[in-house]
């Protein structure tokens, strides 16, 4: 049966606006879902702000802890933090993007590849506790670095490596195809291409994904308290230049230490109200911390997204 | 450019090496773990000590809980281990094996406090008894109000909160009321930080729980403490820095301790100049941090024990309840 022409017309707009209906009440439910997030995070953070803000101060920064509330800084656990993620930079950006580099371009196709990516996968998702059990089999009890720097910095590099890894493969992924062949093209040898090509095209991506997953790593607890993270630590390890020679010195590489983290849950379990101002104070540091270095990330990324062009 | 990198890395891991080896032997460092409760004490000798040596002992604090203190202890892994209970039978036994031997010295007192909500008129005082029935491990599921304690009692729910099963001062409380450490009904709430019990007691008219006394001084406005009945005297006493110190306060009070590594003690001077300090000033700083001193005596009696590297533990691997650190001290002196 045919209907007439204006019959159409009102069933076709009636069509259209249950159809914008749906479409308002998804945009509203996104919005409201967006609003969530950040309403809670703005919270978290004016509650940081209000509590820790006072406390903020350059003493605060260059003091070691205390018993004392108002004399209490974070010296030790922010030279602390900076230094453990200092080793973890070291040990994972190397091992991360040769890894990368050599599951991209390298390694066939084969089934020993897969079970290898399937494990970084895995190995990305694993819970952190899990790596600081790991470091203290290995590195405290079998190689005998002790509850070192150095043990910190390696359980945490072991934590963000695969995150590392999957970064550096989605960069180079990006690169196109023509860019390899061009080169091949030219006699260059695999390494030849991969030194001047896929490194340096891939670099924004892969310093992006480093950078994320240091930023994780400085929030980090568990691992560091399992491989024995101290608590109060009021001394600087040593310097890293000694009058004699060699000059340089690596001792610090073995020292006790703090973290950031760590020093955050001493203050937060103790009696007195100040202390826990003070956890807050540390709060907006670390997170001040955090954030520079996400703004560096989206620099860096920004920087060469513009630089290369293909 | 690669060639340079890879011998610069070269360079940069024979450095590394050349330094680790020869580094270790110089370091002045006394490692210290254990007890979170002997935390505040140690770690305000520990800031002192520092700040008197201007910078050339260091000293590291860590809270691995009395247990976990006395396993890296027993190990080798510290100087000094912080304990809120003497050391066990079971840990004894694992020193020996690994042949470390260590001085156990009393550093000050501790109360536990038992709590209620400022809006609870019902409880004027409680005995050992009543706890007991409210905290054996036959109450679980069983005792569920407060009317099943005392009859005359609300009929109200009795919501229980207390330190988690790891803690020295569980391990302490159970012995003491129930008469077997580590005896506890289960079902209560259990947390290692001692702010969420001071929360959950501050925002329940109905609950009940127990803690250091450290804690209850600082939140003396939120909580109301409850005078605990000295099974010896009958009478009723109110926890406080006078009636642990002289005994009154019982059986909920107990001595902190530390123990000293002999090995350390005798071969890292810095480690015996620390332990004279921490003896000397114990008194001062542990009531700066809410703690009870010991009697002026008892101090003194421990340092003679010290200087005399008298090894082994006072009370045979058991937890012991209300003894006087002076009265074992001296009984430790006439053998």
């Amino acid at each position: 049966m045919q209907k007439s022409k204006p019959e159409l017309q009102t069933e076709i707009k009636k069509r259209i606006a249950v159809t914008k209906f749906w479409d308002k009440v998804f945009l509203i439910t996104g919005l409201l879902s967006t609003l969530v997030g950040l309403v809670l995070l703005f919270t978290l953070m004016a509650d940081l702000f209000v509590n820790g803000f006072p406390r903020l101060s350059y003493k605060f920064l260059t003091s070691f802890p205390s018993r004392f509330p108002e004399e209490a800084g974070i010296l030790s656990a922010w030279v602390g933090s900076f230094l453990v993620l200092l080793v973890t930079a070291l040990a994972s950006i190397p091992l991360g993007i040769a890894a990368g580099i050599y599951l991209e371009e390298y390694a066939r196709k084969n089934w020993l590849t897969d079970i290898i990516e399937i494990n970084i996968a895995n190995l990305a998702g694993v819970p952190s506790i899990v790596y600081g059990l790991l470091a203290l089999g290995l590195f405290v009890n079998f190689f005998k670095f002790g509850e070192s720097i150095l043990t910190g910095g390696l359980a945490l590099a072991l934590l963000i490596l695969p995150m590392v890894i999957m970064a550096t493969r989605e960069a180079i992924r990006a690169i196109p195809n023509s860019i390899r062949e061009a080169s091949y093209a030219l006699g260059a040898t695999k390494w030849q291409t991969v030194q001047s090509h896929i490194i340096p095209y891939s670099t924004g991506g892969i310093l992006t994904g480093v950078i994320i997953g240091l930023s994780r790593a400085i929030g980090e607890t568990a691992p560091i308290i399992t491989v024995g993270a101290l608590t109060f630590i009021a001394f600087l390890p040593t310097s890293p230049f000694s009058s004699e020679f060699p000059f340089i010195s690596f001792k610090w590489l073995l020292d006790p230490f703090t973290v950031m983290p760590i020093q955050m849950f001493n203050w937060v379990s103790r009696p007195q109200h100040e202390f826990q101002l003070n956890a807050a104070a540390a709060g907006i540091v670390l997170m001040i911390m955090t954030l520079l270095m996400n703004g560096v990330a989206i620099y860096i990324r920004y920087r060469f997204r513009r630089k290369i062009k293909w | 450019m690669f060639k340079k990198i890879v011998l610069g890395v070269a360079v940069l891991v024979v450095v590394i090496f050349m330094n680790i080896t020869i580094s270790k032997a110089d370091d002045k460092l006394i490692r210290i773990d254990g007890s979170s409760t002997v935390y505040p004490i140690t770690e305000a000798v520990a800031e002192e000590f520092q700040k008197a040596k201007r910078g050339a002992v260091k000293v590291t604090v860590g809270i691995s809980g009395t247990g976990g203190g006395f396993k890296k202890f027993c190990r080798g892994g510290t100087d000094i281990s912080d304990a809120s209970r003497p050391i066990l039978k079971k840990e004894i036994d694992v020193c020996k094996q690994q042949g470390i031997e260590y001085i156990e010295l009393p550093v000050a007192y501790d109360g536990l406090a038992v709590l209620i909500n400022p809006k609870n008129t019902w409880i004027k005082s409680l005995t050992v008894a009543d706890l007991k029935k409210m905290w054996e491990p036959a109450a679980q599921g069983k005792v569920k109000k407060w009317n099943d304690v005392r009859p005359e009692w609300p009929d109200a729910k009795l919501k229980l909160f207390g330190p988690g099963a790891d803690s020295g001062t569980f391990d302490y409380f159970t012995e003491a009321i129930v008469g077997k450490s580590k005896s506890s009904r289960g079902d209560f709430t259990a947390s290692e930080d001692d702010n969420v019990l001071v929360q959950g007691i501050s925002g329940d008219k109905n609950a009940l729980g127990y803690f250091g006394l450290a804690y209850y001084e600082e939140n003396k406005k939120r909580l109301k403490v409850v005078p605990i009945v000295n099974p010896a005297t009958n009478k009723e006493v109110i926890p406080s820095m006078q009636t642990v110190m002289d005994g009154t306060y019982a059986p909920l009070s107990r001595p902190l301790f530390i123990y000293v590594s002999k090995k350390s003690a005798s071969e890292k001077p810095e480690v015996k100049e620390f332990v004279e300090y921490y003896l000397r000033n114990a008194a001062k700083l542990s009531a700066q941090v809410k703690y009870v001193p010991l009697p002026v005596n008892a101090y003194k009696l421990a340092q003679q024990r010290y200087s005399k590297m008298k090894t082994g533990s006072m009370f045979g691997g058991e937890e012991k309840v209300g003894m006087k650190i002076e009265e074992l001290l001296k009984l430790e002196e006439k053998k």
